[in-house]
């Protein structure tokens, strides 16, 4: 018989107007790796800002190894041996590694802080964790992985019973993730319990031992993941039947749209060449830091780049403001949906008329029945779901907000189409919508570089796949032969015949 | 943050309407009651020739505090506007004193020198990357001082009488700076809520990056709420050397305060992107009020200060309240 941790009994939340979570009863063990999936909105969030502290349930019960709990704070949850690592990490960038990990109950000696002991702890924990990391570096100069191993270890100091883990992997690359799922086998075998939030179904069928899943801020079910199929999980995720995760239509692909030509920034992107056609899927694979962004960014006129020339459709073009790039039918749908992609305190009509404001204005003066006509095409287009024109994009979904940000691009009538990341963090059903998007950009004509670290999708959804590595094309490869291996060796820097290196 | 459900999304708006109007009738609510305390304690605060005298001085702030709300806005700060006052309210003195009396240059030169200074704090602050406190540190100094070298350290006083029509006239019942106050509270709410200058400064203010990557020129947009507050601030400064018949050397000092405060009272976030110029109106009424108000009673200024320092935070406060509540 496994034991019991933690325990939610009717657990319920109420915000104004909305029940984020109704009557949540489940348990998790010991010991062991938990899963909670569902859709955004399901009330994960929720679930786990309650239980850390944040918020204050509103009736039901939480009952953690026994006794039935209530924490007022983070701070109360963390001394109690409950933490949570959030996407966004609470490292202070400029103090060490070890100052970091002993934050809030630094080792004192009189007055004055011990340093001696502070780095020796710290070398301890990271000794534990069998990572090599210096205790005296300073945060801001190390990588995701290394900040989110602190964070980890942070947890571990305060004898962290239960880690919550949200989203772990959405910024790590694959390597990464091999060396954080280590851990978490490790934590687990030295009887940590693990929460594991993500939305890559992959990893908690490699890592999880039950899954939860909630739905509209109900409970549906726990089950072990040995008996759980991946179909079975989804539905139950979305409530109905999504049919195929990858919908991918083939098209005729056109002429050539997008040109470019030995574009070099040096140390960042070096003697990059890309041929882009209409009605094609690009997919652009390679780790994080591999210079996919830094292109997308250089060929939108948001970096600067120093050699190299662009053509499009045939004309040679100098893109040196994202304005330029737009009023030549560029698109950009960027890494960050919630800091780069949208204003969230601005409505979803606001949000859809960014880009072609002057475009409907007389004298300045904005044409308001034709922005909501406008507003109200995309919408539909779109299939936003938003109970008005005027609400806040704050409050969509993530899904529903990236549908936004592409809808502001279809109303400018852009046809070149970079989408960096264009599901990430988005959950299952709502991910086949944004490919289906992309399908009918595609079917009128539009043409699509997109970068992912999902190898799935760029495998299921591109024409042609190119590989990055530090900042160079490693290789081409075509849909027919590509697989998820071919592209992790070029990624990673391995040898490989069959791709034609440009 | 919350995810709500999309089911029951439309309640949500309703209750995020509801603090929206809070946050406007709350603040208007704050000026009425102060307003018939007021009135109770003192009955000379309802004569009207105090009426009248409230909303001039209220003016004088009230006209750099619209253009404040742009910058604001956009998420900048000026700290530079009290020094904008004295050395374009200087600039006009001179042009009706000693440099040849003409009204025309004496009206036209202060604004295209408050407008100019404006630009060149945005100017400096987006091309060199600098935090526009930083830039408005340094004008404020540059200005206070290039103040004192024209008018070699002297007060320039005797306005013509066209002149003096700026800061003293009327207009029937109602002081000529009212009108100039209430006409920029209204031509700048037309310009926030109608026009693609105006939506793009909350959606600049809201997030820069996102602005910028949606193809909106942020650094042009910041320079042009810089110039327009430059130029109201130059027209403070004509009415307040109007009104005093006199360019002071002190003219001006510590306005930056009194017109950050109207702005932040007046439900403008500090943060950029939520505000707006109607809710500044109110904010410049409640705090010229509040001291005219004191004034009457006889309240030490000492005291005064101290009352005013305590509305500002508890103003913010209740700014953050709000935010918290409809965000929880």
């Amino acid at each position: 018989m496994e034991e019991v941790i933690l325990e939610f009994d009717k657990l319920t939340k109420k915000f104004p107007g909305v029940v984020a979570l109704d009557e949540v009863s489940f348990d998790i063990f010991r010991g062991e790796v938990h899963a909670l999936v569902g859709e955004n909105g399901a009330g994960k969030s929720t679930l786990i800002k309650i239980v850390t502290g944040v918020y204050q349930k509103t009736s039901g019960e939480v009952f953690y190894q026994g006794k039935s709990i209530n924490f007022r704070s983070p701070h109360d949850a963390l001394q109690n041996g409950i933490a949570a690592i959030y996407q966004e990490f609470n490292l202070i960038p400029a103090l060490t590694v070890a100052e970091n990990i002993f934050m809030g109950h630094h080792f004192v000696r009189g007055k004055f802080v011990d340093w001696k002991k502070m780095e020796e702890e710290a070398r301890k924990l990271l000794d534990f964790l069998e990572v090599d990391i210096d205790v005296n570096s300073r945060v801001r100069d190390l990588g995701v992985a290394k900040k989110q191993v602190i964070e980890i270890a942070k947890a571990l100091s305060h004898n962290a019973k239960v880690l919550i883990m949200d989203e772990p992997t959405a910024a790590l690359a694959q390597k990464e993730i091999k060396t954080l799922f280590r851990i978490i086998r490790f934590l687990k075998e030295s009887g940590v319990t693990i929460i594991y939030i993500s939305h890559r179904l992959e990893e908690v069928y490699e890592i999880c031992d039950r899954v939860t899943v909630l739905r509209d801020g109900k409970f549906v079910a726990t089950k072990p993941v040995k008996e759980l199929k991946v179909e079975e999980l989804i539905r139950m995720m979305v409530g109905r039947e999504v049919g195929e995760r990858f919908p991918r239509v083939s098209h005729t692909i056109g002429e050539e749209v997008l040109r470019v030509e030995g574009l070099t920034r040096p140390g960042v992107l070096e003697n990059i060449n890309i041929s882009l056609h209409q009605r094609e899927i690009l997919g652009i694979a390679g780790m994080v830091g591999s210079g996919r962004t830094e292109l997308l960014r250089a060929i939108y006129g948001v970096d600067p780049w120093e050699e190299g020339k662009i053509f499009i459709r045939g004309e040679e073009v100098k893109i040196t403001s994202p304005p330029e790039a737009i009023s030549l039918g560029i698109a950009l749908l960027p890494e960050e949906r919630k800091t780069q992609g949208l204003i969230l305190l601005l409505s979803v009509l606001d949000n859809l008329g960014l880009p072609i404001l002057p475009n409907i204005a007389n004298a300045g003066f904005i044409d308001e029945d034709r922005l909501k006509q406008i507003g109200e095409e995309m919408v539909e287009a779109m299939n936003i779901k938003t109970p008005s024109l005027y609400q806040r994009v704050m409050y969509l979904s993530g899904g529903n907000q990236q549908k936004v940000v592409l809808g502001k691009w279809f109303a400018r009538k852009c046809d070149i189409y970079l989408f960096d990341e264009p599901t990430r963090g988005i959950d299952v059903g709502a991910k086949v919508e944004i490919y289906q998007l992309m399908n009918r950009l595609v079917s009128e004509g539009a043409a699509i570089i997109m970068v992912s670290s999902e190898l799935p999708e760029i495998l299921a959804m591109s024409d042609r796949i190119l590989v990055m590595r530090e900042g160079k094309i490693a290789g081409e490869v075509n849909r027919e032969e590509a697989n998820q291996e071919l592209i992790l060796n070029l990624a990673l820097g391995g040898k490989n015949h069959y791709a034609r290196t440009p | 943050m919350p995810e709500p459900l999309e089911t029951k999304k439309e309640k949500v708006s309703l209750v995020e309407r509801f603090f929206i109007l809070w946050d406007r009738i709350g603040i208007l609510l704050a000026f009425i009651v102060v307003c018939i305390l007021f009135g109770i304690l003192t009955p000379v605060f309802f004569n009207p020739l105090n009426i009248l005298n409230v909303i001039r001085q209220v003016s004088i702030i009230g006209v750099i505090a619209v253009g404040m709300t742009f910058v604001i806005l956009l998420g900048g700060i000026d700290l530079s506007v009290g020094s904008v006052v004295a050395f374009t309210g200087i600039i006009a003195a001179g042009f009706q004193v000693k440099w040849g009396g003409s009204l025309f240059l004496s009206i036209v030169i202060p604004l295209l020198i408050g407008g100019g200074i404006g630009f060149l704090n945005g100017f400096i602050s987006t091309k060199g990357g600098l935090h526009p406190f930083i830039v408005t540190l340094g004008t404020m100094s540059i200005f206070r001082g290039a103040t004192l070298l024209v008018a070699k350290g002297r007060p320039i006083s005797g306005m013509s009488r066209s002149f003096r029509f700026i800061g003293a006239g009327m207009i029937g019942p109602i002081p000529f700076p009212v009108i100039l106050f209430l006409g920029s509270v209204i031509i700048a709410a037309i310009i926030l809520r109608r026009t693609v200058f105006g939506r793009y400064i909350y959606a600049i203010g809201g997030n820069e990056e996102a602005a910028l990557l949606s193809g909106i020129r942020v650094d042009r947009y910041k320079i042009s709420a810089f110039t327009i507050l430059g130029f109201l601030s130059a027209l403070s400064g004509l009415i307040l050397t109007s009104r005093l018949n006199s360019g002071e050397l002190v003219a001006g000092e510590g306005y930056e305060l009194d017109v950050i405060a109207s702005v932040v009272i007046g439900g403008t976030s500090m943060m950029g992107g939520e505000g707006g110029v109607y809710g500044t109106l109110i904010g410049a009424l409640l705090i010229g009020v509040i001291s005219n108000g004191l004034n009457l009673l006889g309240v030490q200024p000492y005291w005064q200060m101290i009352v005013r320092g305590s509305i500002i935070i508890l103003a913010v406060l209740m700014d953050k309240m709000k935010r918290r509540f409809r965000t929880a």
